[in-house]
């Protein structure tokens, strides 16, 4: 308490040349993200966004003339003849098909994640790095590889026919492979360990003494889950629901191999017109709708979550 | 009515673990405690005390022996379906929900009408002085509240027995003060059995009616505070309450309701007598500092130490065969050590001051 005075000018132009030191490198720290951030993720989109205005070219490519038709396209035809426009669902359905499935994957990973996740959370200390470690697991391998030994368990002359066939349960091999639930068989496997990892995280925080409260105070198991342990997984869930839903809308090799082509996701389709279709603004335009509908949907939902929790805490 | 106990334990072994590496964290406890008592588990961490709360509670389930509540064995009864609340060390309130909701949360599981729900509420807060903090958040209350709202919660269903384990060790020692008197008078007003956990002898002493002193899962003494500080019934038992002087000693013989002992230092005591008083015999005695009492120009021993404890001063007097004898004698008004180190006195201890051990 008794440092020399120094005058306190002198102190406060101290405190400002330390601030400005301390914000620049702040700013420094963060620079080499926000350069490759710049370079390669908002220049790519910035690009997406101008060829999605322009005419396609016969080969691919794009023709620098401003043009809707893009957008127009998403959801009508025009007539050969008179060019008028038809109203035609084929992409939408396509794209309502994906929300559904990566909706359904997120639904069924959830039921399938949180048993796992409170299991794993509720192991001895030293037993959970394993466990982690068990669900990590398939990150080692590459996913196309692991979806096309999804692909040989399933298919006609796959391990489950082969099995059934050879116990003669079965006498024709049961058809698997290509239909809608061999691609939501693929987008489980593949998304299963991002909903598990936030559901435990969130768990394993949790103080699991709040449980024998809530049955020291009357409440049946199933009101200990709904009461307790859910409202206090929730950062948890939105977090595992959030990073499997994403991703599993814009799937694009798992539907590809299971699905045998016949049962397209966004993906898959934003990726045919920039092949074979060499429609290069209908396919920017698609991959805007998509990134366009799922940050309004995110908009309205965590801002919905977040209401609920500044009720919650204030 | 007052004749069923309200909880009983009968013959409860609880082992954690299995084969060899099995720890006995409760060895054939038995033990009764009475409707609208308060009832302290003493003893030191690792006892058994909190496991016999647990037990109680329905979060664990004895590897033998029952548990009774209200005469009735509740084994199958989960924690949900007894008549039990716990205030737990932690206190365990629900972060998520505001405190009138932490005190609903039992109720409201019990399918109470809102109505009621929101009287019972109301008066809890009112019982534990948080009237219009209802709204509140556990994260938001200090310490004492956070205490008081777990107090509340669980009085709230109004249980048949309250268990309390160790609610007033995170406090701090004012406000733990504080608290002892209120929960002895929450426990009178309510009229509900308080078994209470704790491993200060202080709380105990001052709060219970009666005290089970436990040790390696087992019940040392049984008995009333005066009683268990009085009349210590082993070397553990007096060692964990309050200080005590632990003197070898061999039987003389008896003297009337006493028995007269003779120790190494040359003293002379009549103790209180126990069954294994033979002539002969070799028993440890154990006598509290204070019952002790100092005598100028006598020989008996030297005062080695003096410590200076506001109230009192204790002595540390070398004895002849130069064993120590600690004694605690009250300050003069000017607060001024009555003897000397170096001094030598002499000893007095009433007859029955001297306790004889069982062990």
């Amino acid at each position: 308490m008794s440092a020399p005075a120094i005058p306190s000018e002198r102190v406060t132009q101290a405190q400002a040349v330390m601030r400005r030191r301390w914000l620049r490198s702040r700013w420094g720290l963060a620079a080499p993200a926000l350069v490759i951030i710049g370079l390669f993720g908002v220049l790519p989109l910035a690009i997406m966004v101008i060829y999605s205005f322009l005419e396609a070219g016969e080969y691919g490519g794009v023709v620098w003339n401003f043009s809707t038709e893009a957008y127009v396209s998403f959801l009508f035809q025009r007539d050969i003849f008179d060019g008028h426009l038809i109203f035609s669902p084929d992409y939408l359905i396509i794209f309502v098909r994906s929300i559904l499935f990566a909706a359904a994957t997120t639904v069924i990973c959830l039921a399938l994640g949180f048993p796992t996740a409170y299991f794993m959370a509720t192991r001895p200390v030293h037993q959970r790095t394993l466990w982690v470690f068990l669900i990590t697991l398939p990150f080692w391998s590459n996913l196309l590889v692991r979806t096309l030994a999804v692909m040989l368990i399933i298919r006609d002359e796959g391990l489950i026919n082969d099995v059934l066939m050879g116990l003669g349960l079965i006498h024709a091999p049961i058809v698997m492979l290509y239909t809608d639930g061999a691609v939501l068989l693929g987008l489980l496997y593949s998304f299963l360990p991002f909903m598990v990892l936030p559901l435990y995280a969130s768990l394993e925080k949790m103080d699991f003494r709040l449980v024998e409260a809530g049955f020291d105070l009357y409440a049946t198991r199933g009101k200990v889950l709904r009461r307790i342990i859910v409202p206090l997984a929730r950062p948890g869930i939105v977090a595992g629901c959030l990073l499997v839903f994403i991703p599993a809308i814009g799937a694009y090799v798992t539907p590809l191999v299971l699905g045998g082509g016949k049962h397209l996701m966004i993906g898959d389709l934003v990726a045919l017109q920039f092949a074979s279709s060499r429609n290069w603004p209908l396919g920017s335009a698609q991959a805007l709708i998509l990134m366009v509908g799922v940050l309004v949907a995110l908009l309205f939902y965590v801002r919905s979550t977040t209401g609920k929790a500044q009720a919650l805490h204030g | 009515m007052a004749d069923i106990a309200a909880v009983e334990a009968r013959g409860v072994t609880k082992i954690f673990g299995q084969g060899q590496d099995g720890v006995r964290a409760l060895d054939d406890v038995s033990i009764a405690i009475r409707q609208n008592e308060f009832f302290t588990l003493l003893g030191p961490s690792g006892c058994g005390k909190t496991t016999l709360l647990r037990l109680i509670a329905g979060f664990e389930q004895p590897t033998s022996g029952e548990i009774l509540l209200k005469g009735s064995p509740v084994e199958h009864l989960p924690p949900y379906r007894r008549a039990v609340n716990t205030v737990f060390q932690s206190y365990a309130l629900f972060p998520h929900m505001t405190v009138a909701q932490n005190i609903a949360f039992g109720l409201e599981m019990r399918g109470s009408p809102k109505e009621k729900v929101q009287g019972v509420v109301e008066e809890m807060l009112a019982l534990v002085k948080m009237t219009g903090l209802g709204g509140r958040r556990p994260a938001q209350l200090s310490g004492g509240q956070q205490q008081r709202v777990a107090l509340a919660r669980a009085l709230a269903n109004h249980p048949d027995v309250l268990l309390l384990d160790e609610p007033l060790s995170a406090l701090d020692l004012k406000l733990r003060q504080e608290m002892r008197s209120e929960l002895k008078n929450l426990q009178r007003r309510t009229g509900i059995t308080f078994i209470f956990v704790t491993h200060d002898q202080e709380e105990a002493l001052t709060m219970s009616d009666r005290i089970a002193v436990m040790s390696k899962g087992k019940i040392q003494q049984l008995g009333s505070p005066i009683g268990i500080y009085e009349q210590p019934v082993n070397r553990f038992v007096a060692d964990f309450i309050g200080d005590t002087n632990f003197v070898e000693a061999s039987v003389d013989g008896s003297a009337g309701e006493f028995v007269h002992c003779r120790a190494a230092g040359g003293l002379d005591f009549l103790a209180n007598p126990t069954t294994n008083a033979t002539a002969g015999a070799k028993v440890t005695l154990a006598i509290r500092p204070e019952k002790i009492s100092l005598r100028m120009g006598g020989d008996a021993g030297t005062i080695a130490q003096t410590v200076y404890v506001g109230t009192d001063t204790n002595y540390e007097i070398s004895l002849a065969d130069g064993s120590r004898l600690t004694v605690r004698v009250q300050n003069a008004m000017d607060g001024r050590a009555q003897f000397a180190v170096g001094e030598k006195v002499g000893i007095e201890v009433p007859a029955g001051a001297a306790r004889m051990l069982l062990d």
